[in-house]
């Protein structure tokens, strides 16, 4: 292959492979680019810029097309699964999480709207950010790359750092901030580290590269670097569990909701909650699983030649020639397409056994203490958005469960494992909702009675009874109650950890979830039974003001969910279907 | 026909959330009207219920309930959640329809015992009707998922019924009770998991008349599986299919080893699942230790809820043993049965003396609930099908079916004990034991009505309670000597609590307790509630064979399946054990030794 050919492949990869499946990632920068622009001219400077964010929002979700899971419609749309020779991913998952980010970010930005943070004169600066955190989150979902895997990360924080210190007036909101930053700032660093070592030890940072060099490298090479792999790995999941706000790296996560705005804990608590997921489960399943590439595209000229540049010196000799499968050189060395016996895209996943329980442990442990932890500190707390904090920090547990599941599952049923993922698809498409609301509520309930203290809720339920009962249904879907939308979205994410053999960890959620009873039912208990405290402000939030309806808007799901859950599930299935197969 | 059932089953269960809807759209300041409107759903769910009761015309096919049948009626299944094999898959047979005749019966009278609540009225009355249509639901749903959901949909109104409405410690109450029961069905949804995925219906299937060459020893037809499953099994292929069905998941239980293999320390799929769904139906019923829920409950919840909580919530933990734990875990029963059988004799006991003990009326009649339940455990445990009484079932569908009529007596007797201690309540605004007195004299109606009520509740004979004890006694007898004798033995102290209780509370010369100038007469509308629930006392007390012709073919058919399985699966079982260990000797007697013998060539 010359100089020329690669160029040209390159080109055609890019403009008509890669882009096409770019699409809503580029419309939200041309988005930003307006945002900004619009401040340029006088009258730019009197409209919100929520109106330049709400169109483009729409259409990067026109461009992310949901609709493109459906069964009639899938065949036709070519699912070319890595883009940008072998960057990212563009597969049904990244259709999924990309359109829930989406649809939040649509939601979103009514919600700001309506609660009046950020002002006028504020709108500009809040939603570039937004729709920047945004694009992050969306690169996040769809990583295919160790680069990628950072870049989106930081691509996302970035913009949550400043977002979270946007009340400027505000002291605790700056100190959140600065805490989030050297937060930030630390686990990025370790992360980065970390990857550095994995790719010195594997000799790439194409993940699915990574992975077939775990499957294939000699027994003598893997025993040699494991302390490296170990450390590298563990390093990586710091950086991931900072995004998850995982035990032990979730102090930042109650302090910077106590000091941010309850609309910037929205965007924290769901959209990068989301994105964090679904990168766990791209670097869990990336890591546990070889399988056969779904295109012979570009990105195996790319990272074949790529390899071939960089690698060579790394790889013992033997390895590297038996190395066939996803990403092996096969356009570059045709001859070695025949697989060797030893590693077969079956071979190979078996061979990733230890790399999977590696990984099964990891999570399921970090699950484990998050959810327990989260549980047992959001007992005694008074303030909302710190009783919040701590219940996002319980809920990214349970939505760690069903990956570990997914991950121990891979070695004995391909089909379940995909099936896991999808609950966790589900899961997140639920807690949009449910976390949207909850946070919603809290910043609505600021704007009328400026307070957000539990206790400043006591009698709600009397001055203004239709938010007082949102609340109390968002808070038992949180508990995971039937008839609410929470309660199939736990059952399926807690089932696959049957099938998975992961019971101890199907014991511990359950009992977290028993727990959790305490604190939101402490809400509930404020808002219905207490009395009104002496010198609050009169709660009366009226349901038929655009908060109001908006409220209602969101509760709605949750219970609809809760009900009829087949549509959704559905949808996160298709997502998820063709995930290892 | 069909749709006959889907129409008549859920208009029983939805028709109260409808009212509830309805209800919204009512105005804050007409309690009067909003509590009418209440009543007449809860009448309307009555007369449905008792409409199904009255046998059909000859010759006429009705949704209406059959007597004498023995398995499921009027069941169906619709498409729910198809990903998952959960189903709108309902069903009434003669255990669960007495249950729910229970249940509108009892709402329509505690209903009526709401009228004395003033205070949101309007919560009230939509948080009740939603709590009547969980609490039928759970009794009709044959499908797993169906069940928890209804299960759980009863919580929600309950804390807020107690929490809101009830005594001076109603919000510890309230969440204790809310702790309690959600710990037990969290352990129940992991049974619930545990056995989902075990499950698979093509082996079941293997076992049926559905596919040929099968061996027939299910009738797949009484599973009542939507029509797609079916044909989902009918279809080859390896991998299983999973199933929330009940029924189903019982003949799974009985007629394959799918919930056989070892799950965790020695102990297999099934105990485990037993263990956990046991402790989840056990802290409803309740039983000691796990009981401590209920005296807080009951006593702070106001009255017509504490005869909710009594009347019915108790009976859907009895409700779910016989329903899912027996059917589903026969083995793990029957390694159990002793402990099953001792801690209900150690709830009864525990009960009455903790009754015994009491100052507080109320808490008295809360304990005597624990005591009264324990009888339920106790029948329901007694599994004296084995291979030294050859396999006969009499026994033990005796003592089932004395729990079965323990639970609806039970019913009855505690929802009028809690009514009368109500009603007294409501005039004098204490519940002191030692402070009463002398209100015979003063309210002669009352009185009268509540120690017949009473007296039904201490078992005496011509009342209701009687039946169900006598009964669950009787078959313990030929299971275990001793525990028969501590079964009857404790007869004797609830008639001591209950007897000393009537002679505190309403003989002696003259009451002295405060608001004595309080004390008026017992109201029309009070006469009406307890009245009823009197007179059904009575009725079952003399006629029980009335009552019995509804369960007992279900009952019966429960306990005959049982039996089957010891002789045909379990000892077996045991013999091939017994095989291996060479020192031993055969020790049953020789009709049992032939009966085996016919036993294993008919197989």
């Amino acid at each position: 292959m010359n100089f020329q050919e690669l160029l040209d492949h390159l080109i055609h990869d890019t403009l008509r492979v890669s882009l096409p499946g770019f699409m809503p990632e580029l419309v939200l920068c041309a988005t930003i680019v307006l945002m900004l622009l619009a401040r340029l001219p006088a009258f730019g400077r009197r409209i919100n810029t929520v109106w330049i964010a709400l169109p483009g929002c729409l259409a990067a979700l026109y461009f992310a097309a949901p609709w493109r899971l459906l069964p009639g419609l899938r065949e036709s749309a070519d699912f070319t699964a890595p883009i940008f020779t072998g960057m990212l991913v563009y597969d049904e998952l990244t259709v999924f999480f990309r359109s829930l980010l989406l649809v939040f970010a649509c939601l979103f930005l009514v919600f700001t709207r309506i609660s009046g943070i950020p002002d006028r004169e504020d709108s500009p600066d809040f939603y570039t950010l937004v729709l920047g955190g945004i694009v992050g989150m969306c690169l996040m979902a769809s990583a295919n790359h160790m680069v990628m895997v950072f870049l989106g990360v930081e691509m996302a924080s970035v913009p949550s750092y400043a977002l979270a210190g946007m009340l400027k007036g505000r002291r605790q909101s700056s100190e959140a901030a600065l805490k989030y930053v050297v937060y930030g700032a630390g686990t990025a660093g370790v992360m980065l580290y970390g990857i550095s070592l994995l790719a010195g030890a594997l000799g790439s940072v194409h993940m699915p590269t990574m992975a077939m060099q775990l499957a294939t490298l000699p027994a003598e090479a893997l025993a040699e670097r494991q302390t490296v792999l170990l450390m590298g790995g563990l390093m990586v999941m710091v950086g991931v569990a900072f995004k998850l706000s995982a035990v032990p790296f979730h102090f930042w996560c109650p302090d910077v909701f106590e000091g941010a705005s309850a609309e910037v804990n929205a965007f924290l608590s769901v959209a990068s909650k989301a994105a964090a997921l679904a990168l766990l489960a791209r670097l869990a399943l990336g890591f546990g699983f070889v399988g056969e590439p779904r295109t012979a595209q570009a990105p195996t000229a790319h990272s074949a030649a790529y390899r071939a540049l960089e690698k060579r010196p790394l790889v013992v000799p033997q390895a590297r020639d038996a190395l066939p499968g996803r990403d092996a050189p096969d356009s570059d060395a045709p001859d070695s397409n025949v697989p060797d016996s030893g590693a077969s895209p079956q071979n190979a996943v078996e061979r990733l056994a230890p790399v999977r329980r590696f990984l099964v442990g990891l999570i399921g442990l970090l699950a484990a203490v998050t959810c327990t932890f989260g549980n047992l500190a959001a007992y005694n707390q008074t303030n909302m958005k710190r009783l919040l904090a701590y219940s996002t920090i319980a809920h990214a547990g349970y939505l760690m469960m069903p990956v570990a599941a997914a991950v121990a599952l891979i070695g004995k049923d391909i089909e379940l494992a995909e099936e896991a993922i999808a609950s966790l698809a589900f899961y997140a498409g639920v807690y949009v909702f449910m976390n949207l609301g909850a946070f919603a509520i809290v910043a609505f309930l600021r704007n009328t009675i400026r307070s957000e203290e539990i206790a400043d809720y006591g009698g709600l339920i009397h001055r203004s009874p239709g938010v007082a009962v949102a609340l109390s249904l968002i808070l038992f879907s949180l508990i995971g109650l039937p008839p609410l939308a929470g309660f199939p979205a736990k059952l399926i994410a807690f089932a696959y950890l049957v099938p998975s053999g992961l019971l101890s960890l199907l014991v511990i959620g359950g009992l977290n979830t028993a727990l959790s009873l305490f604190y939101y039912l402490r809400v509930v208990k404020v808002m219905t039974l207490d009395p009104e405290p002496a010198g609050r402000l009169p709660a009366s939030f009226s349901m038929w003001s655009p908060a109001g309806i908006y409220v209602a808007m969101i509760t709605l799901p949750v219970i609809v969910l809760g009900v009829s859950f087949e549509p959704l599930n559905r949808w996160a299935r298709l997502a998820a279907d063709h995930l290892l197969s | 026909m069909q749709s006959q059932y889907v129409l008549l089953l859920s208009l029983v269960v939805f028709l109260p959330a409808l009212g509830a809807l309805v209800l919204l759209l009512f105005p804050k300041d007409k309690p009067e009207a909003i509590k009418l409107f209440s009543l007449v759903v809860t009448v309307l769910v009555f007369l449905l219920t008792v409409y199904m009761a009255v046998p059909s015309p000859e010759g006429v096919a009705t949704p209406r309930f059959e007597l004498g049948a023995a398995g499921m009626q009027d069941a169906f299944s619709i498409d729910w959640i198809p990903s998952f094999n959960i189903f709108y898959f309902m069903g009434i047979d003669g255990i669960s329809f007495t249950l729910v005749l229970l249940t509108s019966f009892l709402s329509m009278l505690a209903m009526g015992a709401s009228w004395n609540i003033t205070s949101h009225v309007k919560a009230y009355c939509i948080l009740y009707l939603l709590l009547e249509t969980g609490m039928i639901g759970v009794f009709m749903a044959l499908d797993f998922f169906l069940f928890y959901v209804f299960w759980e949909v009863m919580l929600l109104p309950m804390y807020f019924l107690i929490g809101v409405w009830g005594g001076p410690r109603r919000e510890y109450a309230a969440i204790k009770f809310f702790l309690y029961t959600l710990v037990g069905s969290v352990l129940m949804l992991i049974a619930i998991l545990i056995l989902y995925f075990n499950s698979d219906l093509r082996a079941l299937a293997a076992q049926s008349d559905v596919v040929a060459g099968g061996s027939e020893v299910v009738a797949w037809d009484e599973l009542h599986l939507h029509p797609d499953v079916t044909r989902a099994v009918r279809e080859p292929g390896d991998n299983p299919i999973h199933t929330f069905n009940i029924l189903a998941l019982s003949k799974m239980g009985q007629h394959t080893d799918l919930f056989d293999a070892e799950l965790l320390w020695g102990r297999s799929l099934q105990w485990w699942a037993f263990v956990l769904l046991f402790i989840g139906f056990a802290i409803k019923i309740p039983i000691v230790p796990l009981h401590t829920w209920l005296p807080d409950a009951h006593v702070e919840a106001p009255t017509p809820i504490s005869m909710i909580l009594a009347g019915i919530l108790l009976k859907m933990g009895g409700y779910g043993i016989i329903r899912i734990c027996y059917p589903i875990c026969p083995e793990a029963a029957y390694d159990l049965a002793y402990v099953v059988t001792g801690i209900g004799v150690l709830s009864m006991v525990y009960g009455a003396f903790a009754a015994l003990a009491q100052k507080d009326f109320k808490r008295l009649v809360a304990y005597s609930s624990v005591s009264h339940m324990g009888y339920v455990l106790l029948g329901i445990g007694v599994w004296t099908a084995t291979a030294s009484t050859n396999y006969n079932p009499d026994y033990w569908a005796m003592g089932m079916n004395g729990a079965m009529f323990q639970m609806i007596a039970h019913g009855i007797s505690s929802a009028g004990m809690f009514f009368m201690v109500g009603v007294i309540y409501d005039r004098v605004h204490h519940r002191n034991l030692d402070e009463f007195g002398g209100l015979f004299a003063r309210s002669p109606l009352y009185s009268g009505l509540a120690f017949g009520i009473f007296f039904a509740g201490l078992g005496l004979p011509g009342l209701c309670g009687f039946i169900g004890e006598f009964f669950v006694t009787l078959s313990v007898w030929s299971y275990s000597k001793a525990m028969a004798v501590v079964a009857a033995a404790t007869v004797i102290l609830t008639a001591a609590y209950i007897l000393w209780t009537l002679q505190r509370v309403y003989l002696g010369a003259e009451y002295r307790g405060p608001h004595g100038d309080r004390i008026t007469p017992i109201t029309g509308r009070e006469v009406a509630i307890a009245a009823p629930l009197l007179a059904f006392a009575i009725w079952f007390g003399v006629l029980p064979q009335s009552l019995f012709n509804y369960m007992t073919p279900s009952v019966n058919k429960t306990v005959q399946e049982l039996a089957d399985w010891t002789r045909d699966v379990k000892e077996s079982r045991q013999r091939g054990a017994s095989r291996l260990s060479i020192n031993q000797a055969p020790t049953t007697s020789v009709e049992g030794e032939t009966e085996r013998i016919a036993s294993s060539t008919q197989r």
